[in-house]
């Protein structure tokens, strides 16, 4: 009746995962309390959890991104504080099967529920606006993406107090995935949390493309779209090329382990390095899928705060595409050692040192942008400056691991470890948290406490060098990755570093935090609110609308008519055209479908997991069923009388007009 | 606020047609779908070109497979993309019981082409020469089965059509983009079936 599940899943003789299940618990229930308390529910339930909103859906994506990063970084703590004390002898606080998991989810959660998961967030409510449209072109998709993403990660949380969570590393290499060597639930929770994320980062994909390509306002060309639009663009054509073969991968795995097929056991003809290849193929376009975006937002803001148009427009779109290229054919370098012959190897190697060009091109344009500007140092372009610096030097050992010479060296040692995060942190996650930190005042029409902001950038920034610095050192002596304890005692004092380091990054983190409270908090102050929808002075369409925009973003469509158009329009004085009369609005209802079509999908892949059939079942049934109940429902659409736009525009016009008088004030 | 006039003359007002004619975009974006479920096939095709010859000292594709099942196989499938034409052809002149029909036969050959199918499947299985014997069976059952699930879906996706055209004179605009998906991808399944029926029956057996 309940398949493997029973009360024995619960690890109750572990203190520590009981602790963090009891926290989680208690968070959860705190959220409920309060949202019973203030009868929220619903509010909470009309405008949010069934809301075809993209701008909605990217808060929500961003929450859950933040909620994600927190775990994430817990395991991070705990990895860096075991490997500070388990140390001659001394066998830490973290068994191996216990700290194995640590290690994969911290990985499965940083890349798929964190980054992934920030940057379709910042994607959600940026490119729409940015394009000049009214929506995405499958709204209702939208919410069904985001609901996969998220009962995604409540599935992979789940898997700390229900079972326990793949001991593999983050992509679950075989045979040590197999059944034989993985017979508990772990890695089923790790399939069938991607396979379910997986679907809606790719319906994602559909989604942005169709889009960007269809849904431009008329005279946004190609080569005038934004850069962040142009970033996002090549990014979604990856998610439509690499992410099929991601589902495929994991779908051979799972049937090896729930119909004993022999894709990648080490019996009945199965080749496990057919799995390296594969999960490569998505792996390596993944990375770029994250950089991309995060390329963008850092043009957009060291444009917009240099006071000047992005040096090289046209060489930062041709980058951007040689990138997204180039991102398909450098994904043997994560398996020089495999044994494919110098020949391969080489041409891996050249190509993956050929990537360093385009990306040299985009450093220099973002550095040419700056000569001769006005440059204000905000937080957005203090990320955007630590992300210059690190990515430069992550970049370079880049470079060297792809040295096949060199690689069968440095892999799977620590450098490897302190090469991507050097990367992923100092390029991907700067470039988000410059685009939260630019672009929340869009999304909830306030600024974020720029002191807290640079007290949080700077810790993180000199965290970052503190915590990973000193693992290229531990690659250069020999340690390898995923040790849980060890009796070099050269290592120990670099790793004592590196706890340090960590702890700094805690500081920058709960500077973070506090950024969040103290912004909220004085939200309303005269200095903080943004009333007239431009606080940067920005440069592309999303200033145009109010903040937070209305829910049609543009009660006029806009024609752009050439690269940054806003700024155009603000010189030309029709920053914010008023027309005579407005006319009504096509816009989607809301649905709980999404809602549902996502909570099923988490009934099903709980199921899978823990081979209760008829749940399964259940859960199949009643997913699809609700795609298809919709699909009889006429009433998927209305139109916004014109009286109404009329009536939310007048409101933008006055606040605007307060902030001129505000300003005048001054 | 002078704003209204001068926005006029620089043609900030328009009827915003290109934001409520979706059908055009709804068909794009299938497109864009079905390129990942080509992926998708790519990829499975891709492994199978990898575990073609992983038989693990079990029985071989050539020892297998039966060509003339196969080939019935194969016709009702192909028919059936030439039945969903005319229903296309009768949708476009709005003759909504002809769509109905054609509907209909394609949806029957569609399910002997699964019967038949379930029936080899049965067959090997019963021989002891199910998925789990090999890596050879492993991806032949995963690929020509992924095939088989996306027309099981096609199916489904098919009778809900045909109960929304019941008590129908004309269709929708909304209608016809639907059926326009469909037949975009029951054609997709007719040419990953003519690479499953070459690569993975005809190469196999020769």
């Amino acid at each position: 009746m309940l398949g493997k599940l029973s009360l024995s899943a619960i690890p109750f003789d572990q203190p520590i995962i009981m602790g963090a299940g009891a926290m989680m618990a208690l968070s959860v229930v705190a959220v409920l309390g309060v949202l019973t308390y203030f009868r929220l529910w619903k509010w909470l339930y009309t405008e949010w959890l069934t809301t075809v909103d993209h701008k909605k859906l990217g808060v929500m994506y961003i929450i859950v991104a933040f909620v994600m990063l927190l775990r994430g970084f817990a395991d991070a703590l705990m990895m860096r504080s075991q490997l500070a004390i388990a140390y001659h002898g001394n066998p830490g606080y973290l068994p191996p099967h216990h700290y194995d998991q640590v290690f994969t989810a911290h990985g499965v959660i940083m890349i798929f529920f964190m980054a992934m998961t920030f940057m379709i967030g910042l994607m959600n409510v940026v490119v729409p606006l940015q394009i000049g449209a009214r929506d995405v072109a499958f709204p209702f998709l939208n919410s069904v993406s985001f609901w996969m993403t998220a009962v995604s990660a409540i599935l992979v949380n789940l898997s700390l107090v229900l079972g326990d969570f793949a001991a593999t590393g983050w992509l679950a290499y075989p045979p040590l995935s197999e059944l034989h060597y993985s017979p508990s639930v772990g890695v089923d929770y790790y399939i069938w949390a991607l396979q379910i994320s997986g679907v809606g980062t790719l319906l994602t994909g559909v989604n942005f493309f169709t889009t960007i390509v269809k849904m431009r306002a008329p005279g946004m060309t190609f080569m005038k779209m934004p850069i962040f639009t142009w970033t996002c663009l090549c990014t979604n054509v990856l998610i439509l090329a690499a992410f099929p073969v991601l589902t495929v991968t994991l779908g051979l795995l799972g049937l090896d382990r729930y119909l004993g097929m022999h894709f990648f056991t080490n019996d009945g003809g199965g080749n496990a390095m057919l799995y390296i290849t594969l999960i490569w193929t998505w792996g390596h376009p993944e990375v770029y899928i994250l950089i991309l975006p995060a390329f963008g937002i850092f043009s957009e803001v060291i444009a917009t705060f240099s006071r000047k148009p992005l040096f090289g427009y046209k060489t930062m779109v041709y980058a951007t595409c040689s990138i997204m290229g180039l991102s398909f054919v450098v994904w043997l370098h994560h398996f020089f050692t495999m044994g494919s012959g110098a020949d391969v190897n080489a041409f891996f190697g050249i190509m993956t040192m050929i990537i360093a060009i385009p990306t040299g091109v985009k450093l220099f344009n973002w550095l040419f942008t700056m000569y001769g500007g006005r440059i204000e140092f905000t937080v957005p372009v203090l990320w955007t400056i630590g992300f210059m610096v690190t990515f430069t030097i992550g970049g370079m050992t880049g470079v060297i691991l792809a040295i096949p010479g060199a690689d069968f060296l440095l892999h799977n040692s620590l450098f490897l470890i302190a090469h991507f995060h050097n990367v992923i942190i100092g390029g991907v996650l700067f470039g988000y948290l410059a685009g939260f930190n630019y672009w929340f005042p869009k999304m909830f029409g306030f600024k974020l406490n720029e002191t807290w902001g640079k007290r949080s950038f700077w810790f993180w920034l000199t965290g970052f060098y503190v915590a990973f610095m000193p693992l290229y050192v531990l690659g250069f002596l020999g340690m390898t990755r995923r040790l849980n304890h060890y009796d070099n005692p050269a290592w120990h004092p670099w790793l004592l570093l590196a706890a340090g380091g960590a702890a700094m990054i805690a500081c920058g983190i709960g500077c973070q935090i506090v950024q969040l409270f103290v912004s909220i908090r004085d939200r309303n102050l005269v200095e903080n609110r943004d009333l007239a929808g431009d606080p940067w002075d920005g440069r592309t369409l999303e200033w145009s609308t109010s903040s937070p925009p209305a829910f049609y973003n543009f009660a006029v469509t806009p024609h752009p008519d050439s690269i940054d158009p806003f700024v155009r329009m603000k010189a030309a004085g029709l920053a914010h055209p008023r027309p005579a009369r407005y006319e009504g609005i096509h816009m989607p209802h809301n649905t709980p479908a999404g809602l549902f079509v996502g909570g099923f999908s988490a009934v099903l892949g709980f199921a899978l997991i823990w081979h209760i059939w008829w749940l399964a079942v259940f859960g199949l049934v009643c997913g699809v069923g609700t795609v298809i109940v919709r699909s009889f429902n006429p009433k998927i659409d209305y139109i916004l009388p014109a009286a109404d736009v009329a009536r939310t525009e007048a409101q933008f016009a006055a606040l605007r007009e307060q902030d001129a008088l505000l300003k005048a004030a001054e | 606020m002078t704003q209204p006039t001068t926005a006029a003359t620089v043609g900030h007002i328009q009827p915003d047609d290109a934001h409520t004619d979706h059908g055009d975009t709804t068909v794009f974006g299938f497109w864009i779908y079905l390129m990942t479920d080509c992926i998708l096939f790519g990829t499975l095709f891709a492994t199978f070109a990898v575990m073609r010859t992983s038989f693990a000292g079990g029985p071989t594709g050539k020892q297998l497979f039966e060509i003339p099942g196969l080939a019935y196989e194969t016709a009702a499938l192909l028919l059936s993309s030439i039945t969903y034409g005319f229903a296309m052809l009768a949708a476009y002149q709005q003759k909504v019981g002809q769509v109905r029909a054609w509907l209909v036969v394609t949806f029957v050959l569609g399910l002997c082409f699964l019967g038949i199918e379930v029936h080899e499947f049965a067959k090997l299985i019963g021989e002891g020469a199910g998925p789990d014997r090999s890596g050879f069976l492993s991806i032949f059952f995963t690929l020509v089965g992924t095939h088989g699930l996306h027309v099981t879906c096609g199916l489904v996706w098919m009778a809900v059509l045909m109960v929304q055209t019941i008590g129908k004179v004309r269709l929708t605009p909304r209608a016809i983009t639907r059926l326009s998906c469909l037949s975009l991808f029951w054609h997709f399944l007719d040419i990953v079936w003519i690479c499953v029926f070459s690569f993975v029956y005809l190469l196999s057996v020769m």
